[in-house]
């Protein structure tokens, strides 16, 4: 077993820009966690050194450049708030990096990504980690707001009301193309809302592709000491953690 | 460099300095041990045991509030036997000294994880855990039974001579006589307070944000009400008092130890900043310099009323 490198460094913010309405993307100065980072690890940040947001807020490696890492969200609460007016040169707490990723390794030929809304966040990074594979990405939303398509190639996109890409949901949009998927050579790499990944786990096990999901919960430390994050076991009673296990399982082997 | 003496006594026990880390939020040690030196830390308490092992609550077991964090782990825990196996040898080698905690559901359990953890050299001490606001069975019942917190009390003192700590709960009209209670029946010392019992609702779906409808609420938000209840039973009764609630760094711990405090524990913080164990320790040792205190004991109800 490897042992994983944790570091908690008080990162410089470079720049925070919205990429697209409502959509920001944070840039920070973090060369040991860049370093040291996998695609579809995750960092447990603290906005500010105040006791109120008290927490620290998991958020996917959105991408990798040099010394830089990126992160992507929305103003959701006060902490995403306090991130989003950060100042150039404003420090962070960043710990991580934290997970067990994607593993992008193997014979597959197909790499295909499926992601709704902020979902898209790990993507930008596993993308351009890819070697030798053909992706395609297959991006959801509500509206067309909601299609996030920073760094992704490939794009086949849809929306439940139809504003942007064919009316549906990303499974729809799976259905559609099917003719496009090479089921014995791929893997899908997933990211986004339960309902999602619940359908999407349906979707690859009936056609046996092999399906990893990052998945989400609340949690405090982020390393496995507060044992904040089940999630539940597909096979025997009881939960392995989002944290520490996760946060990238294959799904046939969580309940989602 | 100054010379403060940072050692303190609790029972049969003599720590290097007054910080503990609080059960459940150091795991087994291994996971904090990325950031941190163990070795110079007064002491770990172990994350709760049970007899058998227990999987714990569903999702979702934790929610942050103004300042505090509501949790409903549910006693996740590898159980007795494999405790031994597996994380004891881990523990063996942190070189600090080892507290186990003990959760139950019934006297009888208690009293049979003390016996059998009693033989196990690593381990220095008991906190026995009759507190827990998040199981259905035990946990609270027997924190808001005064006669019963007095059996638990009597009957793991009867199976062991090591210092044996009763962590108490604030949810009771009055915690010092809980507090009396177990110095009467043999405990070493009492850790106050255990979590507050809290919940929080989710306006649009209004149900409530955690599973088990109600946690246990850490973190700032509960330290004035922890201090008040350190303060209570310095002023009843003569036990060492393990401070606890929502120290986040050195001057909130050396709040708790003018309050009446013996030592501390540290808990909600680990999750943030998962160095605060040694900072802590480094800056009441500035502090005690700053006082002219040269051993930090001195600090314990120093208050002035």
């Amino acid at each position: 077993m490897e042992i994983k490198k944790l570091f908690i460094e008080n990162a410089p913010v470079d720049s925070v820009s919205e990429i697209q309405p409502g959509i920001h993307l944070l840039k920070v100065y973090s060369p040991s966690i860049a370093k040291n980072s996998r695609p579809g690890q995750f960092c447990n940040i603290k906005v500010s050194e105040t006791k109120f947001p008290l927490l620290r807020r998991p958020f996917s490696i959105c991408n990798v450049d040099g010394d830089f890492i990126y992160f992507m969200f929305n103003v959701y609460g006060e902490g995403t708030k306090l991130l989003s007016i950060k100042k150039k040169n404003e420090t962070i707490d960043v710990l991580g990096p934290l997970g067990n990723g994607f593993d992008l390794d193997g014979n597959y030929k197909q790499a295909i990504i499926v992601a709704g809304g902020l979902g898209s966040a790990p993507f930008a990074y596993v993308t351009k980690s890819f070697i030798n594979k053909n992706v395609i990405s297959f991006i959801g939303g509500r509206s067309k707001k909601d299609v996030i398509t920073y760094g992704l190639l490939n794009i086949k996109s849809v929306t439940e009301d139809g504003s942007l890409g064919m009316k549906g949901n990303v499974i729809d949009l799976l259905k559609n193309n099917i003719s496009e998927i090479d089921i014995d050579n791929s893997r899908i790499f997933a990211c986004g809302p339960n309902a999602m990944l619940r359908a999407l786990k349906s979707f690859a096990m009936e056609n046996s592709i092999e399906c990893y999901a990052s998945t989400e919960c609340a949690m405090a430390c982020g390393f496995g000491i507060c044992q904040g994050c089940p999630i539940e076991n597909a096979d025997t009673d009881g939960y392995k953690l989002v944290c520490k296990d996760g946060p990238v399982f294959n799904v046939k082997d969580v309940v989602i | 460099m100054s010379q403060v003496d940072l050692s303190v006594k609790i029972g049969k026990l003599t720590l290097k300095n007054p910080v503990l880390l609080a059960s459940g939020t150091v795991g087994y040690g291994n996971e904090i041990s990325n950031f941190t030196d163990l070795s110079r830390i007064g002491a770990i308490i172990t994350k709760s045991v049970s007899l058998k092992p227990r999987i714990g609550n569903p999702p979702q077991r934790i929610v942050e509030t103004p300042s505090g964090m509501l949790n409903a782990i549910g006693l996740a825990n590898v159980g007795l036997e494999k405790f031994i196996e597996e994380k004891i040898p881990y523990l063996e080698k942190v070189n600090s000294t080892l507290i186990c905690n003990i959760a139950a559901s019934s006297i009888e359990e208690y009293v049979e994880c003390t016996k059998t953890l009693d033989s196990q050299t690593a381990i220095k001490g008991f906190e026995i855990n009759v507190s827990c606001p998040n199981v259905k069975d035990g946990g609270l019942e027997f924190g808001n039974n005064i006669s019963v917190v007095g059996k638990i009390t009597e009957k793991v003192r009867e199976v062991t001579d090591k210092t044996i700590i009763i962590k108490l709960s604030p949810n009771v009209s009055r915690i010092s006589d809980f507090a009396k209670v177990a110095k009467e029946e043999g405990a070493d010392a009492v850790s106050a307070i255990n979590t507050l019992v809290g919940t929080s609702f989710n306006i649009f779906t209004k149900k409530p944000k955690i599973f088990n409808v109600t946690g246990g609420l850490s973190g700032p938000a509960i330290k004035p009400v922890a201090l008040a209840k350190v303060l209570e039973i310095s002023r009843n009764v003569d036990i060492p008092i393990i401070g606890i609630g929502g120290i986040m760094d050195w001057k909130d711990a050396a709040e708790f130890m003018i309050a009446g405090a013996t030592a501390f524990q540290i808990g909600t913080v680990n999750f943030i900043n998962p160095r605060a164990g040694l900072e802590i320790s480094e800056g009441l040792e500035n502090y005690c310099a700053q006082m002219k205190l040269d051993k930090i004991s001195e600090l314990t109800a120093s208050y002035l009323i």
